[in-house]
Parts: C-alpha cells; structure tokens; sequence
C-alpha cells in the first residue's frame, strides 16, 4: 500500500529529504534533459540573419515598454492561427533572440510576422497615439518614443550576443553604433555597408520620418519592420517541404 | 503526555480517524486518511499518461524522440487543418484566380459566399490604416468616398494591393507631392487658400491662387483640383481629403511634399485572396452606405 509506505518514510527524516530529491531530480531532469541536445534539435535556418544594431536597441524598447506582455510573438500550431497570421512560428525562427519574446497571452494581436503588414508612418501614428488609426484600440500611448537614441552600448550588447553564438562578428561589432545611425539615413555614406553586413533584404529608411534625428522611435520601428522577415524557412514550411 | 505508537493508536470516537499521537495542549490532530476519489483519479491519470505515451509522441531519445504509435505530428496536424479550412473555400475562391469581375459581380450566389470572407480578409489586413468602415483617417484615404486616386475598377485595385504605393515592391506604384519649398511663402499661402476654397465650389477662378494652382498643381491634380487622373493626385474639389484641405494643413504639405504609402500585399497574400478584396473594396463606395443602413464592411 503506498500511502502505507509514505507514512513510514515521514517518520525518518533523512529518508524523506532524500525521497524529496529524488521526486525534484525528476521533475528537474524532464524539463533539463532536452536542453542537452538543443543544438542538434533546433534547426537553425541556414539565411536566419541577426538583427541589425538598430533593430535590436528596438527590441531593447520594446522589452523596456513591456509590449510583450500583451503582444506575442509566437504563431502556435493550430490551422486557425496559420489562416490568420501565416505560418507557425518555428523554434529556429528565435534561436538567435535572448531572451525569446514569445509571449504567454495576447490582449493585442500577434506580432511574429507584422514585419512589413503597415507602413512606418503607420507604426509612428500609432505608437503615438493608437486611437488616431485604431477608433477601438486599448493600448497605451508612447509619445516619449521621439527621445534621442542611446546607441553607446550596441558594439558592448553585440559582443554578448556574440558570445552567446548569434553570429556578429568582429566587423558587425565594431561598426555597430555608425550601423545603427546609418540604417536610419538611406543618404548617408554607411548606409550601403548596413546592407553589406546584414544582407540586402534589410530596410534602410528613415523609420520615423526624419533622417536628422536618430530617435527610439526609429529603432522600435526598425524592429517592428524586422519581425518575420529575417528568415523565409517558415514560408518553405508552407509551401510543403515540411519542418 | 501521551506519545502514542503506532501499536497503540487513539481512535477519535467521532469521526473513526487516527490521531496524529501529538497532543497540543489538549488539542489533537486527526490523521485523515487521502480521500479515496482523489486517489482514483490520480492512478487514472497515471494510467492514461502511460497510454499517452505508447499512442503519441513523448520521451526524448537524444536527438530525437519516440514518435508514438499514432504518429502525430502538431505541425502536420495544424497544416493539414488548414488544408482543410482552404479546401472548404476552393469552390469559390478559385473563380478570383484570374478573375472575370464582371461576372463575378453579377453572381448573386458567389457575392453572398465570398464578401462575408472579403469583409474578414479586409478587417485583419487593410482597416487598421482604411478604417474598420473603409473611411480612412489622417494620412490615409477613405475607400468608400468613390473618388480613387489610382483607378476603382477590380482589376486596378487588385494591382494597387499586390505592388503597393511608394512600396519595397520593385513595380510599385510611385506616387509623390513634391516640396514647394523653394515657392515663396506668400504664394505658398495664396494657393493654400485657394486650394482650401476648392470644395465649397466657390472659389475665384480668376484669383492668383487659381493662376498659381493651374502653374504649379494642375498637371498632377487635374485642371481647377478636380482630379481623376488616376495618378495618385487626390481630388481638390470634394469634401474629401487624406491628410486635410485647412491652410495649415497645406502650407505642411506644400513645404515638406507628401510621399504616402501603401505596403505591397503579395507576400502575405495569395493572389486570389487579393482579387477577392479588390472586387469587394471596389463595391465599398456602394455597398458602405447600403440600402439597410448597415456598413458592409462592418464585422457581421
């Protein structure tokens, strides 16, 4: 009878603490045990490419603003996800984001593939003041998103990521800081090695309407134009040659 | 006090139950047994995870995992629904592949089937800029005012989603307001006012705002504003307007130009889907103001 057995064992103490470990290591094992083999097991699409240093001080804005606790940015795996918002999201699509946003609950809509869906002054319109576009819409205003940019940190945060095995080099971390400035000013001279370093399908604008002023506007913008675009291993899903 | 053993247990005489052999200052603990349901339900559970095991996919084996016998799949699974849920709408949705619009107009039976589907396609993609009703806002036009800065027949607007306006797409269509920077401010403000006395239809045509208008404005907007040149120049002369018809409002746009845009569609949609929304954002200035005063484009 086990609850006869439990009943015995709480009356040695030392036997319980190790029943005790013995029941957690399980549990621990479980969720641990996958994560040993995770490089072999996530597939990294081979024209994954990482984020520009502009698109990732906009992720940086939008872990700071919180927007991931009401906007996910994972397409589950169910038909009526994929009709709405395209192909599910795949684990290698993240495997170059720490931390994953993925998210856990939406009050707005999904964001894993809104890269390209609005325009910029759209983004800009609506981050300042969502009601302007969207009669309905509940979420929070952000019009101090026009402060200047704070790109001292981008070459230290690239270098971090590097270690981490996102696939910045030396050359990516060193012009990290003119990158971030010149993806913001298509007429600048750096703005074709942005395109040099991270591939031609990045988007070299002026995010917020004004190449002057390189603002957190830009980089949010940036990284909201980025969302679902830097990979198309999910559209090959769709087309049928499978995960 | 009383230590009690399990040999000599104390029986609570009311409830039946063993004590815990404490004693608390006269109060005892009763040691009441797990409730016999909660213990089958639990063993059930074991149970089924066991068959769960056997039947779907579970232990991971290294690289890799054990498949289960059922072979299951949550991403086949989902593709496979969406198969499904196209296949349910291939009877209709097939006709928009290279569509007669005309035809398809006139098909009762298809417009009841497919405009609910459209309406859909059209809240989830286009009203966030157009508007849940397709009447457009600051910065973006209405669609269902009738007037058409590239053209309002199907075929037009199909082609105005797939390659956008000022878009990433290398067809896009181009569409730009140049800076009148370099005009005088006086003039700027003359043909301002002008422009702004456009839609009341009583503007003075022998005005210099008129000569400057006709100088510098008309080859894009039309003679006298009235547009339709479908070249992306709005309308000067109805009450309609994308980014405001007020002076100021037009000294901005004169001294900064305007290059709106519109994203190309054909990445995200099918080119059927994208017929379907032309042919239904084509009837938006009929159909938005219908007969039974309910907004097409509204959500049913």
């Amino acid at each position: 009878m086990p609850l006869r057995l439990h009943y015995n064992l709480e009356k040695v103490s030392m036997g319980l603490v190790g029943a005790i470990i013995v029941a957690a290591s399980i549990g621990g094992i479980v969720e641990i045990a996958p994560l040993f083999t995770i490089d072999e097991t996530v597939a990294i699409p081979a024209d994954l490419r990482p984020l520009t240093p502009l698109e990732l001080a906009g992720r940086e804005i939008y872990m700071r603003e919180g927007c991931y606790a009401c906007h996910s940015q994972m397409i589950r795996s169910l038909a009526d996800e994929i009709d709405r918002y395209g192909p599910y999201s795949l684990a290698g699509e993240s495997a170059y984001d720490h931390p994953m946003l993925w998210g856990s609950k939406r009050t707005g809509p999904d964001l894993a593939r809104v890269g390209g869906k609005y325009t910029d002054v759209w983004q800009v319109d609506h981050l300042t003041e969502p009601r302007s576009v969207v009669p309905a819409s509940i979420m929070p205003r952000y019009p101090w998103l026009t402060a200047p940019l704070d790109t001292s940190n981008l070459s230290a945060e690239l270098a971090t990521l590097a270690k981490l095995g996102v696939p910045y080099d030396a050359d990516k971390i060193a012009h990290a800081e003119a990158d971030a400035l010149a993806q913001s000013r298509p007429d600048s001279d750096g703005a074709a090695d942005v395109q040099k370093r991270y591939g031609a399908g990045v988007a070299v604008r002026a995010f917020d309407g004004d190449p002057a002023e390189l603002t957190e506007m830009d980089a949010l913008v940036a990284y909201l134009q980025s969302l679902g675009t830097q990979t198309a291993a999910a559209k090959a899903l769709m087309a049928g040659a499978g995960p | 006090m009383a230590q009690t053993h399990e040999d000599h247990r104390e029986v609570d005489p009311v409830t039946g139950h063993d004590t815990t052999g404490h004693d608390w200052g006269g109060i005892k603990e009763l040691n009441t047994p797990f409730p016999k349901i909660a213990l089958v339900f639990l063993l059930l559970a074991f149970a089924y995870s066991v068959v769960a095991w056997i039947l779907l996919p579970a232990w991971p084996t290294g690289r890799s995992h054990t498949r289960g016998l059922l072979g299951l799949d949550q991403g086949q699974e989902a593709l496979a629904g969406y198969r499904e849920l196209e296949a349910g709408r291939k009877a209709w949705m097939s006709r928009f592949d290279k569509p007669d619009f005309a035809a398809l107009s006139a098909d009762h039976a298809l417009l009841a089937e497919a405009m609910p589907a459209a309406a859909r396609l059209f809240q989830d993609n286009c009203a966030a800029c157009h508007g849940s009703n397709a009447q457009g806002g600051p910065g973006f036009p209405a669609l269902n005012s009738g007037h058409w800065l590239w053209g309002g027949d199907p075929a037009t607007v199909a082609e105005t989603i797939t390659v956008g306006i000022n878009s990433a797409d290398p067809n896009t269509r181009v569409s730009q307001m140049p800076s009148f920077d370099w005009m005088a401010i006086a003039d700027r403000q003359t043909v301002a006012e002008y422009v702004a006395s456009l839609p009341s239809g009583k503007a003075d045509q022998s005005s210099a705002g008129a000569k400057l208008f006709a100088d510098n404005c008309a080859s894009c907007h039309g003679e006298g504003g009235k547009g339709g040149l479908q070249t992306g120049a709005p309308t000067l002369t109805d009450q309609s307007f994308i980014y405001g018809q007020d002076v100021e409002t037009e000294l901005t746009t004169l001294a900064k130009g305007r290059q709106g845009q519109m994203p190309t569609w054909a990445a995200r949609l099918s080119p059927e889907e994208i017929n379907l929304l032309a042919l239904y954002v084509s009837r938006l200035p009929e159909t938005a103001a219908g007969a039974d005063g309910r907004s097409a484009a509204a959500v049913p």
